[in-house]
This record gives structure tokens, sequence and C-alpha cells, in this order.
């Protein structure tokens, strides 16, 4: 099949999952419910993403570990997006070498 | 005061400075699979996304079905329109359709989460100025993984594997701090998701986010509703 239909597919279905919503929905809700879920939402999904699956994404369980605690250890002092990405991939990197 | 475009190109490029690693692991993983550089890079333009991507990646090199691919976008970024909907409450009067029809492209986890934590309204040119940088460093790390990916040891490849993660664990964790209820929204997601890949594996990985991410939410909002006036 062509690679071209795939990404059609692909990005046709992911446009839409974006664009229906935030275009077709005016009105602003009134139900603390909702809004609650809404607010939750978001963190619960990165949440939900990222464990266990970050323990995995070295391919090593003590480098993924390392990694995992300079993220949480710097995102705890709110340093910036950058900055705690490279240095989890930094310290899973050195913690590598040693090994 | 600087224009609203501006402070969205501020916010934007740290967005697109981690992408450029993140996507960088994309452009390796679709090349290893033998896609060809152009169809890779094209996939990132036209998708921005990286939990949608690895999995359709991984599709197009099974020779699967477009059913297939159908449903696993579905699911995977199922996400963003939670997102777009949330957002969509905080938009300026200035969001035409149009507009929205441009902007909604745009929308990711780390725009989601510096968007929705910014003070007041949502205007287009501070969410343009946002997407513009992080589309551009998404392309353009696809682009030099796909091409160079090659090059550079294994053991670099293998930890620029967490950089996606610890991008994530940078937009949950201070509002996790900040906010008790946050928190154990948060930890109920992790345990929920634990439980799904090691009790119930048969639950695809798309679903298991899915299931625990809506779990952990609804007892948020049962038991902690958060005040009326959430923005100012």
């Amino acid at each position: 099949m062509s690679l071209l239909i795939y990404i059609a597919v692909m990005a046709g279905v992911t446009y839409l999952i974006r664009m229906v919503p935030f275009t077709l929905f005016r009105r602003q809700i009134k139900s603390r419910f909702v809004r609650s879920l809404l607010y939750y939402l978001p963190y619960a999904v990165l949440s939900a993403m990222t464990i266990p699956a970050i323990f995995y994404a070295t391919g090593d369980f003590t480098t993924a570990i390392v990694g995992t605690v300079v993220a949480l250890v710097l995102a705890y002092f709110n340093q910036p997006l950058i900055v705690v990405a490279l240095a989890a991939a930094l310290a899973a990197f050195l913690t590598g070498l040693v090994l | 005061m600087r224009s609203p475009f501006v402070r969205g190109m501020v916010h934007g490029v740290p967005i697109g400075l981690g992408y450029l690693s993140v996507s960088f692991g994309i452009g390796i993983k679709a090349v290893a699979l033998g896609l060809p550089v152009w169809g890779t890079v094209l996939i990132s333009l036209t998708n921005l996304t990286s939990a949608g991507q690895a999995a359709g990646i991984e599709i197009i090199a099974a020779a699967g079905t477009l059913v297939e691919m159908l449903l696993t976008q579905l699911i995977i970024n199922l996400r963003y329109a939670l997102m777009g909907f949330s957002l969509s409450q905080k938009l300026d009067d200035r969001f035409t359709t149009s507009r929205r029809l441009l902007v909604s492209f745009g929308i990711t986890d780390e725009v989601y989460a510096v968007a929705i934590s910014q003070p007041g309204r949502l205007t287009p040119a501070y969410m343009l100025g946002m997407i513009l940088p992080s589309w551009v460093g998404w392309g353009a790390g696809t682009l030099l993984g796909a091409v160079a990916g090659n090059l550079l040891p294994a053991a670099v490849t293998a930890a620029m594997g967490l950089v996606l993660y610890g991008m994530f664990l940078a937009i949950i964790i201070p509002p996790a701090r900040k906010d008790s209820r946050v928190l154990l929204v948060v930890l109920l997601a992790a345990a929920f998701s634990v439980v799904c890949k090691y009790a119930l594996p048969f639950i695809s990985g798309g679903f298991a986010v899915i299931i625990s991410a809506l779990l952990a939410s609804l007892v948020g909002a049962l038991f902690f509703p958060v005040a009326e006036e959430v923005e100012a």
C-alpha cells in the first residue's frame, strides 16, 4: 500500500480529533463536575503515559530509574521543560557509562 | 509590553528545543524500520504527535491495515480532543472559525499544558507564536534523526528515549506540588496505569492510558471538584 495513503489516514484522523472539539465547541461549560474533569484529565493522561513506560524508555531499568529520579527532582524545583528532559537523558547516559 | 505573538514564541522555543530531541528518536526509529527519510519527515510535519507517530510508524512497517491505523490513531490521540475541548473554554473572541481550524492543528501535550496554565484568555497570536517553533523543532529533529541517527552510538540513542518522559514529568510535577488534589489524581493515574500494564496486559497501551486517566480524573472530579472560577 502506498506510504502516502497511510500518512493521509494518520494525519487526517489526528487533525480531526484536535479540530472538532476546539472549533465546534463555543459555549462555556457550566457543570462544575465537567469543569473539574477537564481540569484533572491532562495531568492524568501524562501521568498514565509516563508511568510505568518511563522505566522501559532506555532499555535498561537502572539507567531509566536514575534518569527518572533526576527528572523528578529537577521538575520539583520548577526547572524548565528542556532542562528536565535533557538532564534525565544525560543522567541515564552517564549511568550507562559507569555500569 | 511584548506582543502576544512574541510572548508565545518565548514559551514555544523551549518546547521546540525539547521536541528536537524527542523527534530525533522518532526519525531514528522510522528509518530503522525501513521508512524513507521524506516519508518520515512528512509524517512529523502533518501529525505533530509523539505517541501516535511511534505507533503509526510501526503499523506502516508491518504493512498493517488502514482500519488498524485509523483506530490506533483515534485511541492514542483521543486526549487531544479533551485538551481541545478544555482549551475551547479559554479562547479570546478573536478566535474566528478559520483561526480555530489553524490553531487546533498545533495542540500537543506541551502546548496544552503551557496554554492552560496562562492567566486570562488565549489569543490566536499567542497560540500561533507558541505552535510555530514547536512545529519547526518537531520537523527538524525528525529530519536530523532520520538522516544522522545511525551515526550516533547506541548508548546515546537509548538515553534519548527518556527525553519525552522527562518533559511529561516537568509538566505534571510543578502543579502537583502546588495542588495536592492534582498530586492525588496524578498518583492514581500512575497506579491505574501500572495495574493495567502488569495485571491486565490484554488492554493495549493506548486504551490503558485512556482508562487510567479517565478513572483518576473521575475520582478527582467527584471527590475534589474545583472551584467555580478556575481561571481569571
